[in-house]
């Protein structure tokens, strides 16, 4: 299609709109490096002792440390449960496990504060309050719907016919479970395991309600440190989650590409 | 037991597992949040009565509804720019498009409204910088209110508003635009009267993902509204974490619900939902 004047302005437009997205965070990096003992930005000095406390604070420390295990964890819980799920429902392909795929999505859209609510009531008589379980278990049920739709989408592309194969060869169902489904929906499970990582990892609201004292998530102290508004660490810590985030991305990237590669 | 195993598909077996759990800790705390709704205090529909009479709860809601359309507006508008930019330019561009707004998609949110924090403040970096180039003399109120909130919400949907307009527009068919210009419509024309209406499906979709995620948005209102601009969510929290009044806020997630799930039905007459979350569309 010829580019037409009002296309031009457009395109320049979305890309001002993308940069308007991601610079804002980037602010965080500046007030990181300032040698004040409150937030400001830097006039000239710059210093690392902020990044120093963040790195020998041993409550920061114990912090990435939980989020660290609960999203491991959450991550690993919601890829085999969503996985399982995802293959069950392709098998199934009736009208009632399209209703049961559409229900479980609904954690993923239903409203955070709702879930957060609907966890604080059933956690309370579970004695699961304020607990790794505890989190973990609400984290995974948030997550899963992720894998599930990523699983779904690489099982879209997968020939129901290398299945009946596999059997007609005389494996098992768990052995063509394992070395034939499995391995072709490998790039789902994979994307399904680090947004869930991701989304745990991330997760701000139902850990402020379910979460007290004994668990403090790294995002719980994030929204300390913003409402205090005063310590530059969370500036740190800000500058440390945007370059988990970048590296992350990055393996995703070149994950990706490698696959599509392999594809064609 | 034979009979059973013939009319129950094996296949229900590894489904179990997720569904069950979603059934008891999540579904089932959910009713009893509804239920809560009509019972806490007491039996009746006391808690719904009090939204006709408490100004306060009106007010609320009405700040709520009323953030949300802006928001809306502005994400769906701005998201509809960015997504027509991605699916009429080259490939190269389009990836570098992608990843930028991918990468934005997944900065942490907490991340995200701390810059914005640094940024709007009233010794902002935006605010120090008018000043500094002399347009304005008094800092402006960018945050600890409703303009703060917006754009912090604005900031954070575009994303989500461009990708269901993404999937709508990689799916028309070139051809049809073609066709229109070689008919003798001019691109205005053809923009308004055959792109538009063909990438309506995914602009309803786009429009209303928006507007229920920004329903129960929690932490950018708190941290932007400064307390000034309270919102369904945040009012919803308090009532819970610090008056522990269950059936005021049973009944205002009993009505977020309700608007949630009739958006979702609105939605699925306009495309298949699983094409909005990515899934597959079969």
């Amino acid at each position: 299609m010829k580019t037409g004047l009002f296309s031009l302005f457009n395109r320049v437009g979305a890309w001002v709109l993308l940069l308007f997205l991601v610079t804002p965070a980037l602010i965080a990096i500046p007030v990181a490096l300032t040698p004040k003992r409150f937030l400001s930005m830097p006039k000239g000095e710059y210093s690392l002792r902020h990044f120093e406390k963040l790195f020998t604070s041993e409550e920061w420390l114990s912090s990435f440390f939980q989020s660290g295990v609960i999203a491991v964890s959450t991550s690993a819980l919601a890829t085999i449960l969503g996985t399982l799920c995802a293959i069950g429902l392709w098998r199934v392909s009736s009208k009632y496990s399209e209703m049961v795929r559409a229900f479980l999505l609904l954690p993923l859209i239903i409203p955070q504060i709702i879930s957060a609510m609907a966890f604080y009531r059933l956690w309370i008589p579970l004695g699961l309050l304020d607990s790794y379980a505890g989190l973990i278990l609400a984290h995974t049920i948030l997550a899963s719907p992720m894998v599930l739709i990523t699983v779904s989408a690489s099982l879209a592309t997968f020939d129901p016919k290398l299945e009946q194969a596999s059997k007609n060869l005389g494996a098992s169902n768990w052995t063509t479970m394992r070395r034939v489904i499995l391995p072709s929906i490998k790039p789902g499970v994979f994307a399904g395991a680090l947004f869930a990582f991701i989304l745990s990892w991330d997760e701000i609201v139902v850990t402020l309600f379910i979460s007290k004292f004994n668990v403090y998530t790294l995002p719980r102290r994030m929204w300390n440190g913003i409402r205090e508004n005063t310590d530059p660490t969370v500036a740190a810590a800000a500058v440390v989650l945007i370059a988990i985030t970048f590296i992350a991305f990055a393996i995703f990237a070149i994950q990706s590409r490698r696959n599509a590669k392999r594809i064609t | 037991m034979q009979i059973l195993r013939k009319q129950i598909h094996p296949g229900w077996l590894i489904i179990a597992p997720l569904l069950l759990l979603v059934l008891a800790l999540y579904l089932g705390p959910i009713l009893n949040i509804l239920w809560l709704s009509v019972t806490d205090p007491e039996p009746g529909l006391g808690n719904y009565a009090k939204l006709g009479e408490s100004n306060a709860l009106a007010r609320i809601i009405w700040t709520t509804v009323r953030i949300c359309i802006i928001t809306t507006l502005f994400s769906v508008t701005l998201g509809y720019s960015i997504a027509y930019a991605m699916v009429h330019c080259h490939q190269r561009q389009k990836n570098y498009m992608l990843t930028l707004l991918l990468v934005s998609f997944w900065i942490s949110i907490l991340v995200r409204t701390f810059s914005w924090l640094m940024l709007l403040g009233r010794k902002g970096l935006l605010n120090v910088a008018l000043e500094d180039i002399g347009l304005i003399a008094e800092p402006i109120a960018f945050m600890r209110n409703e303009l703060g909130v917006l754009i912090g919400m604005v900031h954070y949907m575009i994303p989500y508003a461009v990708l269901p307009l993404l999937v709508s527009m990689e799916a028309l068919d070139k051809r049809v635009l073609d066709a229109s210009r070689n008919l003798g419509a001019t691109g205005h024309q053809t923009f308004w009267r055959i792109y538009l209406p063909l990438t309506m499906p995914g602009l309803v979709a786009s429009t209303l993902l928006v507007f229920i995620l920004s329903l129960g948005f929690y932490v950018t209102p708190a941290v932007l509204g400064g307390g000034k601009v309270l919102m369904v969510a945040e009012y919803i929290s308090v009532q819970l974490l610090v008056t522990l009044k269950w059936g005021t806020a049973a009944m205002l997630a009993a009505l977020m619900l309700f608007g949630v799930l009739a958006m979702l039905w609105i939605m699925s007459r306009f495309m298949k939902l699983s094409t909005v979350f990515g899934g597959s569309s079969q």
